[in-house]
């Protein structure tokens, strides 16, 4: 059942167990081919020094699929015009390592914003901007009193820093356009260079909230470059962390939504059960969001003898509140009114750029990593994974809730597994490459790794599942008032930090 | 729309139960010390036992936000301590500020600061703020922390600091600034009263653009 493309990426050398490598009159063919295979996903595009990598995966199944082209003279043949997902990838690749793509759907600036010292840091040879400072543009909108609303960097809550850019008629959203990079910290590049353990700190912190998420998938690739399987009680760990880390995201996520509408009682439910599940954490591995414990080669830290009593206690006032929280959020006409409805993300454009987590399973992609790429301990776990089809907010609040119920079971029949044995294993310094997938609360994190002979990272790119939530939340607003923006972002909550890396 | 019988019982089991707040933390007086030095002696006291708080996350990685925003909930209860978060600058008394000092950032966070009205105070959460933390010798990032954009009155080191930590910090910046002497305020400049205002000023029209460009 192979297409196209799939034919197109494995007639070329292989350099590794998943990945290909095109020449230029292959990787000039790529798009095209593309097209004819809708069902061949796009899951991300990034640079090294003079090459770019792009990750592919078969909506139907299997391990994702990896091809390589030469950006020779810093130029190769842009991908977007055949997966629009791709259009951000080029642009930040053109950021970090200024190679540009031909033919892309969009050739503006992404992460730099001209005020870095130097212009493509990653590239072979960085240079500092020269000519005034650019000033941003946003794509046109047309139409009688169209008008446009900024919002951003600096929002009025507690959030994460981004410009939103509306395009108004009235009260009615024309067109959103988001212009991110402001928490650009130059993660790639302190990466680089380091060994898998040392670079871990900087995999923990891509995006907080997605601590154990990001380096476990950190983790996995540097296992998979060197040959190295975790310990069975460190996967039964991470599952845990895994699962504890979704657990307190989903309360925070459905609380905040709640409270955009302006109904405080989840909200405050919601927060409380939250902390109780933190403290529980800090109680068992020693840090309320989890950072740093889990590492290449397994955990950095073992579970605290009263660790499982402390967590059970938690989950048990979870699983009492759930009922209470439910008759709240589906008995209120008022509040189903805000979210019945509300930025409806079709499930066609949900499957175009393979939507991961709540976004793509609030519209009927039935995906989850950790059923579909399985991967230990999920492996050997017996869950379901909700799914339904309306894809507005409303929607996107319920998987929250119906994957909270599957989460608390799972933490339970984790711990209950355990059983005495090593944690870590040391992780040899020497070359290789690999890929590792892991599920996290807002979808499958992604990332790729390769050392180099002294067993230091060579290059690496950590895909967040945000990169493809971003451009279907400008979709899933058009059409509604920018009075629902808030809710539409936070039924979304991409993350920034983990985009603008 | 009449409430369902089970939420009236939760409700009811709400207003009888005891507290779910947590007591507040003791600050520690060495903090408290060092903070009164440093405070602006003008400003202390004008404000009494309440400060409003404006965030900028300049870069962090979220962590921070996510325990500054645990602050707000019932179990820390932030506002009974008279603190606050405002979403203008314009209204606030604190800066609190996360992240590296994102290069990025470097423009909205100072623009941020310059609408905030004096006496105001900064505030660096975590240890990116204080001094980069694990961003370090990343050339997208201020060197330095935020202190390098921003005057920064107080750190608060963690990565990311618990609320416990960022709330006796908090709580130490108000004690600071009651236990404060009373500010001696210089000479205002002498402002017209209402009565001046109300009287017509005699008026030169040939110096008077308003008057200039209206030729009747
Ligand atoms: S101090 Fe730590 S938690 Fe806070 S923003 Fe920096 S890396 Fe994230």
């Amino acid at each position: 059942m192979n297409g196209p493309a799939t034919r197109l990426i494995q007639s070329g050398t292989r350099r590794s167990p998943l990945r290909w490598r095109l020449d230029e009159g292959g990787w000039a063919a790529l798009p095209a081919a593309l097209r004819q295979e809708p069902e061949l996903e796009f899951l991300g595009l990034w640079g090294e020094a003079e090459r770019v990598h792009a990750a592919f995966r078969h909506a139907g199944g299997g391990p994702p699929l990896l091809a390589t082209a030469d950006a020779t003279g810093g130029r190769y043949a842009a991908l977007s015009p055949a997966r629009p997902a791709a259009s951000r990838f080029e642009r930040m690749v053109a950021d970090l390592w200024g190679l540009r793509a031909e033919g892309a759907v969009d050739s503006r600036p992404w992460l730099d914003h001209g005020v870095w010292p130097l212009h493509a840091p990653l590239g072979k040879s960085p240079s500092p901007p020269v000519g005034e400072l650019p000033q941003p543009a946003f794509l046109p909108a047309e139409g009688e009193g169209v008008h446009q609303i900024p919002v951003g960097p600096v929002h009025a809550g507690v959030i994460e820093p981004g410009h939103f850019r509306f395009h108004v008629q009235g009260e009615t959203i024309v067109r959103l356009e988001t212009r991110l990079g402001y928490a650009h910290k130059g993660v790639l590049g302190l990466m680089r260079g380091k060994s898998p353990r040392l670079a871990a700190r900087l995999a923990a912190r891509l995006s907080g909230d997605s601590t154990v998420a990001h380096a476990w998938a950190f983790a996995a690739a540097a296992e998979a470059a060197t040959g190295v399987t975790p310990p069975p009680r460190a996967t039964l760990l991470r599952g845990v962390m895994a699962e504890l880390e979704r657990i307190a995201n989903h309360l925070n996520d459905i609380g905040f939504l709640c409270n955009d509408a302006a109904f405080a009682w989840p909200h405050a439910r919601c927060g409380l059960l939250r902390e109780r599940v933190l403290r529980a954490a800090d109680a068992a591995f020693g840090h309320r969001l989890m950072m740093d414990r889990v590492v290449p080669g397994g955990v950095s830290i073992d579970i605290a003898p009263s660790g499982p009593e402390a967590i059970l206690a938690a989950l048990a006032a979870v699983v009492a509140g759930l009922p209470a929280l439910r008759r709240a959020i589906e008995g209120h006409a008022s509040l189903q009114d805000r979210l019945a409805g509300t930025g409806t993300l079709r499930p066609g454009l949900a499957a175009g750029f393979a939507a991961g987590g709540y976004v793509g399973r609030a519209s009927g992609r039935d995906f989850d990593a950790r059923r579909d790429m399985p991967y230990a301990p999920y492996d050997r776990l017996g869950f379901t994974v909700p799914l339904r089809q309306a894809g507005d907010v409303e929607a996107r609040l319920q998987i929250r809730l119906d994957e909270l119920a599957e989460s608390l079971a799972m933490v339970a029949a984790l711990l209950a597994r355990l059983e005495a044995g090593e944690t870590l294993l040391p992780i040899p310094a020497r070359a290789g490459e690999g890929v590792g997938v892991v599920e996290g609360f807002r979808g499958e994190v992604l990332c790729w790794m390769a050392l180099d002979e002294a067993g230091l990272i060579r290059a690496i790119f950590p895909r967040d599942p945000s990169w493809l939530h971003w451009p279907l939340l400008e979709a899933a607003v058009e059409g509604d008032i920018v009075a629902d923006f808030p809710l539409c972002n936070k039924s979304f909550n991409a993350s920034y930090s983990g985009v603008d890396l | 729309m009449p409430w369902p019988r089970p939420l009236l019982a939760d409700l009811a089991r709400t207003v009888f139960r005891r507290p779910l707040t947590d007591p507040p933390p003791e600050s520690t007086p060495e903090i408290v010390a060092a903070l009164v030095e440093r405070l602006d002696a003008m400003a202390r006291g004008r404000l009494g036992r309440s400060l409003a708080i404006r965030h900028v996350d300049a870069g962090s990685c979220n962590g921070c936000e996510l325990e500054v925003n645990a602050l707000s909930g019932v179990a820390y209860d932030l506002e009974r301590f008279g603190l606050r978060f405002v979403a203008s600058p314009r209204h606030a008394d604190v800066l609190l500020v996360t992240g590296p000092a994102a290069r990025n950032m470097n423009e909205a966070l100072l623009r941020t600061h310059a609408a905030m009205p004096d006496p105001k105070w900064v505030v660096a959460v975590g240890d990116c703020a204080v001094d980069g933390g694990v961003f370090q010798g990343s050339p997208a990032v201020e060197e330095g922390g935020v202190g390098q954009v921003v005057p920064v009155d107080l750190l608060i080191p963690g990565c990311p600091p618990s609320p416990t930590l960022l709330l006796e910090g908090l709580l130490a910046l108000l004690e600071a600034e009651v236990s404060a002497p009373p500010p001696v305020l210089p000479p205002r400049p002498v402002e017209p009263s209402l009565e001046d205002w109300a009287q017509p000023q005699p008026r030169d029209p040939a110096q008077d653009p308003a008057w200039k460009q209206d030729p009747t």
